[in-house]
């Protein structure tokens, strides 16, 4: 199923990938920050719900999220300390809207918790597989590539998964913490990797590794032959998105997965390389995500660096960690520039958060406010073969049918399409607005029927209640009258 | 005088036998829009757009009397909605934009337990027991401010609904094309 030949994508765009300042630089511990903010609503789903109280003593790796039902993912404490306070801090997000989160000052000591689950040690085809699955849902391993969906829920299929891609894509400019690790901690990765595809009953594991990084793909494949094959690692064009899920099964399988369907549809599914090794840390040493690997960078950050974070450290002490900014920056993102997102300096690292950019003004291009010129840039840059300007401007006339028609929902928001556009157009944002109104619109029919449901239900309550009280005033009447002629019929 | 009375019944008789027999044949259609835009509303006869409930309102926007967005709890969406079922372009006011306003107990302390407002609101949106305090469901209130008229400590209070990361939406980007109009 695999090519032997990586294909090309469509479309795409070659970016200027400016790794050079962090990739010489090893993934180093970062010191612990006076104050962690551990958010307890850093994955998709429904966030974690607290289990310590302010004033309790946490160990490191203790429990002190729980997954909520449904779609959530377990919050553990990042280092052992006290919880100084349950509150609202400002999330990794562009809205900057405060989250509910657990507010820990460490005591230094790196307590672990005593309680941790025991590693699984032995070979991994000897290990079970439902208890992978539940290890990784009890350490809470989330997505690291970016989006933080629970990788248990990723894990837990019935066999129909044929191959596991790894992606070891990072096609963002500036970040290289996933090429850092694989060129560090290439064995771990692997070992995470196989014990993945053992849960899934995956026969095939395949890598991704864009060919900028030869470093990483050189390390992954000797770490892949003394662990023992079974895993192919395949060295991909660098090109962005190539480290979209759709776009690197398209490289590797020849393959295109269904607008609207899951990767898992046609038999594969794709992990992060950094969810790979948490993976195996969480199984072979019984650590639970608490910390990850994070790029700071960006023009305005004085020395940038790969650090290995603890989960909940301010963004505004990372930088710090770097030197700090030499000048006031223009934005700071979480995550790359190409699909990163604007947020408060004050944030703190998430699972997902896999760089934080400062960059200059000389770095961004704001919106120049000039219109479409018809060039047909973006649908030439366009991966999912779109016509970005025409769903922008349907958009912009607030025509959100129009913009679906267009392939709204097939938009990854990849941003190649504002990268390309000489007028510097706010496509991605138009694609955004669009996308935020049509789950306006579908939140309140959801709500309109909701409400109509129950004014109908109150009604016929209503109706019955009458009902029943003039069937009860009727009974009475005849009850009286017949009383009444029992007592005339009497005398 | 019982030759008037049996001229006058023996007209009411025939008058009103013609009258049947004219609703029967000579039934209109019934207005397709009109049904149409009632299927369209909330349905919980809140009163806020001034009529005495859904159905009146839906005749009043079908015979072009009413503005597209005067249902309050429909909103943006549903002014959208009426504008393709009625074909008439839509023009926004003030009340369809921004967030939405929903009751709320905003003073616990002062909630007495009442039961009123429970009694009054169409949509079963307040929970409550007696001389507890009572609670507003967002998702089931339609704004319909039935509740606040009612309370007799004034502690429910319309606000609008707090934004949280699940509500939270992109806002419109700015894209000045003075140069071109």
């Amino acid at each position: 199923m695999l090519l032997s030949k990586p294909k090309l994508i469509r479309g795409g765009v070659r970016t200027d990938a400016r790794k050079h300042p962090t990739s010489g630089c090893p993934i180093e511990p970062v010191p612990l920050p006076p104050r962690l903010y551990v958010s307890l609503a850093q994955h998709i789903g429904a966030p974690a719900l607290p289990q310590v109280a302010v004033g309790d003593s946490v160990a490191q790796g203790q429990l002190i999220g729980a997954p909520d039902a449904g779609i959530s993912a377990a919050v553990h404490a990042p280092t052992s300390g006290t919880v100084i306070a349950i509150d609202h801090h400002p999330a990794p997000h562009p809205s900057g809207l405060p989250v509910q989160s657990v507010v820990i000052a460490p005591d230094g000591h790196k307590r672990w918790d005593p309680n941790l689950p025991k590693p699984l040690t032995g070979p991994v085809p000897q290990l079970d597989r439902e208890t992978i699955a539940e290890r990784v849902a009890a350490a809470g391993i989330v997505g690291m590539g970016g989006a933080a969906f629970p990788s248990a829920l990723k894990l837990s299929t019935d066999g129909s998964v044929n191959t596991l891609i790894l992606n070891g894509g990072e096609c963002e400019p500036y970040l290289t913490c996933d090429d850092r690790l694989m060129r560090e901690r290439a064995a771990g990765i692997i070992d995470g990797a196989r014990l993945m595809a053992h849960a899934l009953g995956a026969e095939r594991i395949a890598i991704g590794i864009e060919d900028n990084k030869p470093e990483a793909i050189f390390a992954m494949q000797r770490a892949a032959e003394s662990l023992g094959g079974g895993a192919e690692v395949l060295p991909v064009p660098s090109l962005w998105p190539q480290g979209s899920e759709k776009h690197l099964i398209y490289s590797l399988t020849g393959h295109e997965v269904p607008a609207g369907a899951l990767a898992a549809d046609i038999g594969l599914v794709v992990h992060n390389v950094g969810t790979a090794y948490a993976v195996h840390r969480a199984i072979r040493h019984g650590i639970p995500l608490i910390s990850r690997p994070v790029t700071v960078g960006g023009g305005a950050v004085r020395e940038p660096q790969n650090f290995e974070a603890p989960i909940g450290t301010p963004f505004s002490y990372l930088i710090e960690q770097a030197g700090g900014l030499h000048c006031e920056p223009a934005r700071i993102l979480a995550g790359g520039p190409m699909m990163g997102q604007v947020v408060p300096i004050e944030a703190a690292l998430a699972k997902g958060t896999n760089g934080v950019i400062a960059l200059t003004a000389a770095e961004i291009r704001e919106p120049a406010g000039l219109p479409c010129i018809r060039c047909g840039r973006c649908v030439e840059a366009c991966p999912m073969g779109l016509m970005p300007f025409e769903i922008a401007n349907r958009a912009a006339a607030d025509d959100l049918d129009g913009a679906a028609e267009q392939g709204l929902g097939d938009c990854l928001s990849c941003g190649s399409c504002a990268y390309v556009c000489p007028s510097s157009r706010p496509l991605v944002q138009l694609f955004h607005y669009a996308r935020g109104r049509r789950a306006d619109n579908a939140a309140a029919k959801q709500r309109a029927e909701l409400q109509k449901r129950l004014a109908e239900q109150r009604q016929e309550r209503q109706r019955l209640a009458a009902e029943a009280k003039k069937r009860a005033a009727a009974e009475r009447r005849k009850r009286r009258a017949a009383q009444k002629q029992k007592e005339e019929s009497e005398t | 005088m019982y030759a008037a009375m049996l001229v006058l019944t023996l007209m009411a008789i025939a008058l009103g036998w013609l009258l049947a027999i004219a609703h029967h044949y000579l039934k209109g259609e019934p207005d397709a829009i009109e049904e149409e835009v009632n299927r369209a509303l909330p349905g919980t006869n809140c009163g806020q757009c001034g009529y005495p409930g859904c159905a009146a309102g839906a005749s009043m926007v079908a015979a072009g009397e009413l503005p597209l967005d005067f249902c309050p709890p429909g909103g943006r969406a549903l002014a959208e909605e009426l504008a393709r079922i009625t074909g008439r372009p839509l023009t926004y006011g003030a009340q369809c934009c921004g967030p939405r306003l929903i009751a709320k107990v905003v003073d616990e302390e002062l909630c007495s337990g009442c039961l009123k407002c429970i009694k009054v609101c169409p949509t079963d949106a307040i929970v409550g027991a007696p001389n507890q305090i009572h609670g507003v469901l967002p998702e089931a209130c339609s704004g319909c401010t039935a509740c606040i008229d009612v309370c007799p400590t004034a502690t429910l209070k319309m606000v609008p609904e707090s934004v949280t990361l699940a509500n939270w939406r992109w806002p419109r980007p700015n894209e000045v094309l003075d140069h071109a109009t």
